[in-house]
């Protein structure tokens, strides 16, 4: 018993918990996730019109009449469900999970484009490559080699940087031991000025994200649907502000 | 003998009751009959007659698909989905509500002609091929869409079942591949619907004609000879595909509405969207019937011989009796999910009715409840052709409507707040819905002039089985069973 409870603490279940309490919205996340995975800019008009490409989005609200308003931030990216809507409705499977990680993966070269599973997130979370994208130079130059470039007519979305999650197992068992709490972490997190997302191991019970998960301000969004979702967010109310 | 007999004193028939015999073979064309010969040489005249304005409209036609259609389409294959209006977190638009469309429409041949055939509705016969081949064409218009609105077509075969070098086969899990399969297989077995009582009027086209197309109705008769072997075997093969072809036919609308129930969207997770889109689809298909046999009864040659008033008037009954039976999916539908108090759901139902496009919602209900309502409930309103052609175009309008608030609509604003969103429709996917349409009527008037679209051998049929017969001082119209 005791050693499949070790195993189970060894198996990936990668999950993310955002503090919406110290989260201020100032969308370094998602300028941080547009550069680690080559995410083109569709312009000014296009992002207008609804068209923007950004994995991560800051949804914000407005609290309050104006001019008495408070702003309210939420971080809203792939939420990696462990029973993902997106999945059973792609008709060529270039939507499914991994069973090494357990997350949402996206075969680009496998999507032919038939939207439906962008149509089944509750989240919104899936952006479509409606053209092919140029990234003018020097902006190329930015381009990561570890990310795949995605052409027109693919749907794409929040891998949880599963490059960096690949490269930090390959890292530890180059150095012969086990991933480590704090290894991997996402370019969002990683980007964030106060700390607000924390990325780690959910089948470890003493990892950070299992801690905070177990929190009194921990909630799921939408998870009365029985999607499952693997980001949790911390919210405390309105005397934390912000 | 019954000649031999002598009339009886007195019952020399009054000029009144001549007049109402007259008047019955005037109404029904089942009463009618025609010499044969006579019958096919006007269905023959009917196919051969090209004017001027039908070689205009063949042309102008031809050049709108090829601009408007592939025109298009090329253009948005080769620069990208975003020609089209579609936008977070409106993924679907008019090519997928074009889609339902003409899926509806093609249900209109298989319900007139298989289940009217199975209940012995006599009025069915002279319109049956009419209605199957706005099965075929609604069906090869609305099978483009799931092609269309791919974002990457050119790997579309990925959704066929097929064994390839990565051993990977489709999601069957998906609804897109249900829809894929249904689709293909109402397809195939409508076209051999239509194949198989066209078999006869082949022949007899062969028999009276030349050239090349005499050769081309010779290979599609197969060899009809008209033996009563031949004969009994048909009769069994349309008789067995009339039965299968049914329960295709309410799979695969039900199917199309799997795509958006066993979603998560809110407003589309409704277990009623099965016999809902059924109705909704028989009723803008038999609107659609009654649409076209106006037109053929006012441009085709002969036409008014076998299109006549009683069928617009049994048409219209019908499509009165399926708008009510659309209401009551719709309220059930509407009211059920209201009442469920999902305030997503709620959200949704309100935006429709009080919504930037809520015109669409009340054009929906005005065209597909209150007007048949209001007109079709009258004899005379159901006896004016041309009164009915517009009655049933705005029927068609309406079950547009009702799929553009089901599809962007409902779409557009879903749990989120911060995601809603309007969606507004480019010209390209507008023209690449105008194009299929025009498909739609091209590959109708190559038909109408190639082959009999009136099924001679079954109005012929029909009228050997009809007779009036005198009990006591009346005429009464009488049908022997034939099979």
């Amino acid at each position: 018993m005791t050693e499949l409870l070790a195993k189970e603490a060894h198996d990936e279940k990668w999950g993310m918990v955002i503090d919406l309490d110290i989260c201020s919205g100032c969308q370094a996340c998602v300028t941080a996730c547009s550069m680690e995975n080559n995410i083109p800019f569709v312009g000014e008009d296009e992002m207008a019109y609804g068209r923007g490409m950004q994995w991560m989005r800051i949804r914000r609200y407005w609290e309050g009449e104006y001019p008495e308003v408070t702003p309210d931030y939420q971080p809203m990216l792939c939420q990696q469900c462990g029973s993902a809507p997106c999945e059973p409705v792609c008709p060529v499977f270039a939507t499914l999970h991994s069973e090494v990680e357990k997350i949402n993966l996206q075969v680009y070269n496998r999507c032919i484009g038939t939207r439906y599973c962008a149509n089944n997130c509750p989240y919104h979370a899936r952006t479509f490559n409606w053209f092919d994208y140029e990234i003018p130079a020097p902006m190329n130059s930015y381009l990561n080699p570890d990310v795949t470039v995605r052409r027109r007519g693919v749907m794409e979305k929040c891998t949880f940087c599963v490059q960096r999650i690949v490269k930090g197992r390959q890292q530890a068992s180059a150095e012969g031991r086990e991933i480590e709490d704090g290894d991997i972490t996402p370019a969002c997190a990683q980007a964030c000025p106060t700390d607000a997302i924390t990325f780690g191991n959910l089948s470890d019970p003493e990892s950070r994200v299992s801690k905070m998960v177990r929190s009194d301000r921990a909630y799921k969004e939408l998870e009365n649907l029985g999607t499952e979702p693997r980001v949790t967010y911390l919210k405390g109310g309105k005397s934390y502000g912000g | 003998m019954a000649a031999d007999v002598k009339p009886f004193i007195g019952s020399k028939a009054s000029p009144h009751q001549e007049s109402e015999a007259e008047e019955l073979r005037k109404e029904h064309l089942m009463l009618d009959p025609m010499p044969r010969d006579e019958m096919n040489q006007m269905v023959m005249e009917a196919m051969t007659t090209t004017t001027r304005k039908w070689w205009a409209w063949v042309i102008g036609l031809g050049l709108a698909v090829a601009v408007l259609l592939f025109g298009a389409w090329g253009y948005m294959i080769a620069t990208g989905m975003g020609v089209a209006g579609i936008r977070r977190p409106v993924f679907w638009g008019i090519f997928i509500v074009t889609f339902v469309f003409w899926i509806g429409i093609s249900h209109a041949g298989t319900f007139v002609s298989a289940i009217l055939r199975v209940f012995k509705a006599e009025f069915r016969r002279p319109f049956t091929r009419a209605a199957e081949l706005m099965t075929t064409f609604g069906l090869a218009a609305g099978a483009l869409y799931p092609l269309i609105h791919l974002g990457r077509v050119w790997v579309f075969y990925w959704m066929v079942p097929y064994p390839n070098a990565r051993w990977l086969w489709p999601n069957f899990r998906s609804a897109l591949v249900w829809d894929f399969l249904a689709i293909t297989t109402y397809l195939l077995s409508s076209t051999i619907y239509l194949f198989l009582p066209l078999i006869p009027d082949m022949a007899m086209a062969r028999d009276r004609s030349s050239g090349w197309r005499h050769f081309i109705y010779k290979l599609l008769a197969l060899g009809w000879r008209g033996t009563e072997a031949e004969w009994f075997r048909l009769r069994k093969a349309i008789s067995i595909f009339a039965y299968a072809i049914i329960p295709v036919m309410f799979s695969v609308h039900t199917i199309v509405s799997w795509d958006f129930a066993v979603s998560t969207v809110s407003g589309w997770q409704s277990s009623i969207f099965g016999p809902y889109f059924i109705i909704g689809a028989i009723l803008s298909g038999v609107s659609a019937v009654v649409t076209i046999l106006y037109i053929l009864r006012s441009t085709m040659k002969n036409m008014d011989y076998f299109i006549r008033k009683e069928h617009f008037d049994a048409l219209g009954k019908l499509i009165l009796v399926f708008s009510m039976a659309w209401a009551y999916f719709f309220f059930n539908e509407y009211i059920l999910s209201w009442y469920g108090g999902d305030a997503a759901v709620k959200q949704v139902l309100t935006l429709h009715a009080t919504g930037p496009s809520a015109w669409v919602w009340y054009t929906m209900l005005i065209c597909n409840v209150a007007i048949p309502w209001l007109f079709l409930w009258n004899k005379k309103v159901r006896r004016t052709p041309w009164l009915m052609f517009i009655i049933t175009l705005l029927v068609n309008v309406g079950m547009y409507a009702e799929r553009y608030t089901i599809i962007p609509l409902t779409l557009g604003h879903q749990r989120n707040p911060f995601d809603w969103g309007i969606y507004n429709p480019t010209i390209i996917e507008v023209s690449i819905a105008l194009g299929t349409l025009c498909l739609f009527i091209f590959l109708y008037l190559i038909a109408s002039r190639f082959i009999p679209l009136v099924p001679v051998w079954e109005v012929q049929e029909g009228q050997m089985s009809h007779t009036l017969r005198k009990v006591g001082k009346t005429e009464i119209p009488s049908v022997t069973e034939l099979e």
